[in-house]
């Protein structure tokens, strides 16, 4: 096997130093009752070139873009990944490198993920971000147990509206501990009803999602106002497309205390949905509070700039059960790619093609409001929006799949009351023909 | 002794990404706009990031330049104990990037997603037979989402039996995420020490355990590198007082298909797929952690699970009413996960089991030829890893820092340090499967170079190291004054 370089020769030669004679011997110290008899139940082994042939035909059934043309979002994003981000992504001394704990011989994943905080935090509008969490969905629940610590109360309201599967997860985190969760539901026009929060005296935290899982865009000034009106209570904003901030105002400028998210739409391919990117940003005041690795600046002996990994006090293998959260590795390869697409599109790329996304919803929607559908949510949305069809579009749907269109995902599943109301997704990906296909074929 | 591994070569200096933009450059290929522009609603419009503007050039120089000052398993032997440094192989990531994988929606209908249902269904049953324990999940993004998840598991079993419980014992030789896992439960730790020998005393565990004790994390083989040769007695203590076993199986490495987990008496065990089963670790992640219980455990599992019924298509399944939810947007790191199904698939059975073999070697291979030079605190055979301590070094006032440091120059990447906490001073050496013997070989000459220049020439060591981009970095200074952004 190529990956075990030993020779036979070198075997003996090596039992002999240790002292036994044989591989097996050196398990003297396993009981006999758990010692595997039988040999694991797993195929043979496959050549490198049968390993290819294999998974080459493991992948060629699935509906991959860009042989599909999937409006799908909800979480996921199709962008365009220069293939600068992927080679250099595919740099060895990136991909092979253990978290940084010798700083001396990681400077390039520690500057890679510094610039990498430092980017998320003039994306969101925030002081500082972490080095990233596993996904938005975990980042989230990790946000809300921040509140609470930060707050000391110990409930929480979470908007309807925000992603169903990451509001699964908060459930999750939140389900053996002594903590609430309380919902708030959405108004007519799709967003968050913000008059509905509660008592805000009881709650640590406030989330809403925006763009919301509608695509609608949240007034956030407004829910800002009313969560700091009471001075303890922490707004805390999650978001699933990072695009967005291209184009509209940031969390940070809006109040948020704390901004989570999923990061994936930058550079990172949707690959069945994982990995992904937890996006992680606070305000200054709540930096101890923060889950997760943080990248600092500092001198080395010489005094030359040069980083490391920073206020480790609150993390798990110091504090133990103490800790702000038990996340050990997280998702640093994904941060640095999110990194080197941001540096790659630059700021003024990203204002241009941010826009461009806007401008292809756009267009979608009225195409499909000029065909005569209904667009139930009238707030204002980026990248994708709600759109209902006709009764007996399941059949239509189902058609456009063998024409390799995917229209969309039926929200009925997640929200009983939205029957035949579709989420559909157009990014920069999506040609104007494209779109025009689209509408031709679901009218048909 | 022949020259070091390590040398002079030329690296280069590189700013910050921002302290090198132009406004106006342009990095990036942007899409032919052919729609109108739409309008804006004002009231919602931001300026946007102030990105730095950098050309395509630009930042392939700025990032190949921050690759040149990483330390990666490809540049060289990386013996960090715990950590499973193995080598990555390169097929791995060509199965990972396969347009009909990278492209694909978690949320496509599942008749367009049958390869990608399948290579999830398939690695859970293979993961069943390397550890013997038969339902898996593999949603967990890393070791500790897994390890939450096996305390979740702790959490809804007890609670179904209408008896929640509230403690755990968590042995002093766990990792660290161990006891913060089981805290995010709402489990309190009980700390239980090792003897003599370094492993776990079954009176001691007898002694502790009792019906408010939801049950023992054990990390086996432990973080001395020594295999809890008690677990059977062990398990059953435990199981008596209808408490649960939980693996910590970070270390599985070392016993594919010599151990059978479940005859140890695990109920539930987490593999942490970037150490046992190859898959990169990408600076700090992505990972994954997969979690393994008995079938009597199955239904507590995370959803969706991925099912198939005989004549049926793969699918994915939510009805499972005693779940303990979801912990993963979607189905946890898929690309990790093709990565781990093309490992197995290349090594089958007969070479998972000689890897293990091997790790073993290797490790029980650098203790003999080290024990002699460096304190051996628990002189016993080990299993993929040994630690040692500077014990021997201290009264040349030299400290394992400075031992790590100095071994950079020689071209090789530390040791763990300073973990298990069990030991003072400790260096722990996991060199894994994959380093052959001259490579070993080489790193015993450094390690005993490094113990002589402790007596003949320690500046060489207080002072390292000097080769690499930055010398010893003020930490201290870093967490008073945090500077966590630019």
């Amino acid at each position: 096997m190529r990956y075990l370089p030993h020779t036979d020769e070198e075997i003996t030669e090596m039992l002999q130093v240790v002292g036994v004679d044989n591989l097996e011997d050196l398990y003297k110290s396993c009981p006999r009752g758990c010692c595997t008899i039988t040999d694991m139940d797993l195929p043979d082994p496959l050549t490198e070139w049968e390993l290819n042939r294999h998974m080459d035909e493991l992948t060629a059934g699935m509906g991959a873009s860009p042989e599909y043309k999937v409006f799908l979002g909800a979480g996921s994003y199709d962008h365009f990944i220069p293939s600068a981000v992927q080679y250099l992504l595919s740099r060895s001394e990136f991909i092979t490198a253990y978290t940084p704990y010798q700083p001396e011989i990681s400077q390039g994943t520690l500057q890679a993920i510094y610039e990498y905080q430092t980017l998320v935090t003039w994306l969101t509008g925030m002081d500082v971000a972490n080095a990233s969490m596993y996904d938005g969905a975990s980042g989230l629940a990790e946000a809300l147990l921040m509140s609470i610590r930060v707050a000391r109360r110990k409930k929480v309201a979470v908007s309807t509206a925000i992603h169903p599967h990451y509001r699964q997860v908060v459930n999750t985190y939140f389900s053996p501990t002594e903590y609430e969760v309380v919902e708030i539901p959405y108004l007519e026009n799709g967003r968050t009803d913000i008059s509905r929060i509660g008592n805000l005296d009881e709650l640590a935290g406030v989330a809403v999602q925006s763009p919301n899982f509608f695509g609608c865009v949240e007034d956030l000034g407004a829910l800002g106002d009313i969560v700091h009106s009471d001075p303890k209570t922490l707004m805390v904003v999650a978001f699933s497309e990072p695009m967005t901030y291209g184009l509209l105002k940031n969390p940070g400028s809006l109040g948020a205390d704390i901004v989570c998210g999923e990061g994936q739409s930058f550079g990172i391919p949707r690959s069945f949905g994982g990995p992904g990117l937890g996006m992680f940003a606070a305000k200054q005041k709540y930096v101890r509070n923060m889950p997760g690795r943080l990248i600092g600046q500092t001198l080395d002996k010489d005094g030359q700039r040069g980083f490391v990994l920073t206020l480790a006090t609150r993390e798990q293998h110091i504090r133990r059960e103490k800790a702000t959260s038990n996340i050990c590795s997280n998702q640093g390869l994904c941060a640095t790619a999110s990194a080197m697409y941001m540096a790659t599109v630059g700021g003024t790329g990203l204002r241009d093609l941010a826009r461009l996304n806007y401008d292809k919803n756009e267009y979608l929607k009225n195409e499909l409001a000029q065909a005569g559908f209904s667009l139930p949510f009238n707030s204002p949305t980026f990248n994708e929006f709600v759109v209902k069809f006709p009764d007996g579009f399941e059949n239509t749907y189902q058609k456009l799949l063998e024409k390799k269109i995917v229209a969309g995902l039926a929200l009925e599943n997640y929200y009983p009351e939205l029957p035949g109301c579709y989420l559909l997704c157009a990014t920069e990906t999506s040609t104007r023909e494209d779109l025009d296909i689209l509408v031709k074929e679901v009218t048909s | 002794m022949k020259a070091s591994v390590g040398t002079k070569g030329l690296i280069f200096n590189e700013p910050l990404l921002w302290e090198k933009g132009v406004d106006g450059r342009r990095g990036f290929s942007m899409p032919t706009r052919d729609v109108d522009e739409a309008p804006l609603d004002e009231s919602i419009r931001g300026d946007g990031p102030q990105f730095p503007d950098l050309s395509e050039v630009d930042v392939v120089r700025h990032y190949t330049h921050l690759s040149q000052w990483n330390f990666g398993v490809d540049s060289g032997m990386y013996p960090l104990g715990s950590c499973t440094m193995k080598y990555n192989p390169k097929t791995n990531e060509r199965q990972a990037a396969l347009s009909g994988f990278t492209g694909a929606h978690p949320l496509l209908p599942d008749q367009l997603s049958q390869g990608a249902l399948q290579l999830l269904y398939d690695l859970e049953r293979y993961l069943a037979a390397v550890t013997g324990l038969p339902a898996v999940t593999v949603q967990p993004a890393a070791g500790s989402q897994g390890e939450l998840t096996g305390m979740l598991v702790f959490y809804a079993y007890h609670k179904s039996k209408g008896q929640p419980r509230t403690k755990v014992l968590i042995p002093d030789t766990a990792h660290g995420t161990n006891p913060a896992s089981a805290a995010l439960c709402g489990f309190k730790s009980v700390a239980v020490k090792s003897n003599e020998k370094g492993i776990l005393d079954p009176a001691n565990i007898s002694g502790l355990m009792d019906e408010d004790t939801a049950g023992i994390m054990v990390t086996n083989p432990n973080t001395l590198g020594l295999f809890e040769e008690n677990i059977i007695e062990i398990a059953e203590i435990v199981h008596n007082k209808g408490g649960l076993v939980y693996a910590d199986g970070a270390n599985m490495n070392a016993i594919m298909g010599m151990v059978n987990m479940a005859d140890s008496g695990v109920d539930v065990l987490h593999l942490n797929l970037h150490k046992t089963f190859s898959t990169p670790h990408g600076g700090g992640g992505p990972g994954a952690g997969p979690v393994c219980v008995t079938a009597a455990l199955e239904k507590f599992l995370p959803v969706p699970r991925v099912v198939k019924k005989e004549n049926e298509a793969y699918s994915l399944s939510w009805n499972h009413p005693d779940s303990v939810g979801r912990l993963h947007a979607f189905y946890g790191n898929f690309g990790i996960l093709v990565r781990a199904y093309s490992y197995i698939r290349s090594m089958g059975a007969g070479n998972l089991k000689k890897a293990s073999q091997l790790a073993v070697l290797n490790a029980n291979y650098i203790k003999e030829n080290l024990k002699d030079t460096y304190d051996l605190p628990y002189d016993r055979a080990c299993m993929h890893e040994c630690v040692f301590s500077d014990k021997n070094q201290n009264q040349y006032n030299i400290t394992t820092l400075d031992i790590a440091k100095r071994l950079m120059e020689y071209g090789f990447h530390p040791p763990t340090i300073y973990f298990p906490l069990v030991v003072h001073g400790a260096i722990m050496i996991e060199p894994t499967e994959t380093e052959c013997k001259n490579d070993l070989d080489a790193f015993i000459a450094a390690m005993k170079a490094i113990d002589r220049e402790t007596r003949e020439n320690p500046e060489l060591l207080t002072e390292a190291p000097r080769i690499p981009k930055v010398r010893r970095l003020d930490e201290t200074l870093a967490a008073r004054k945090p500077k966590l952004a630019g």
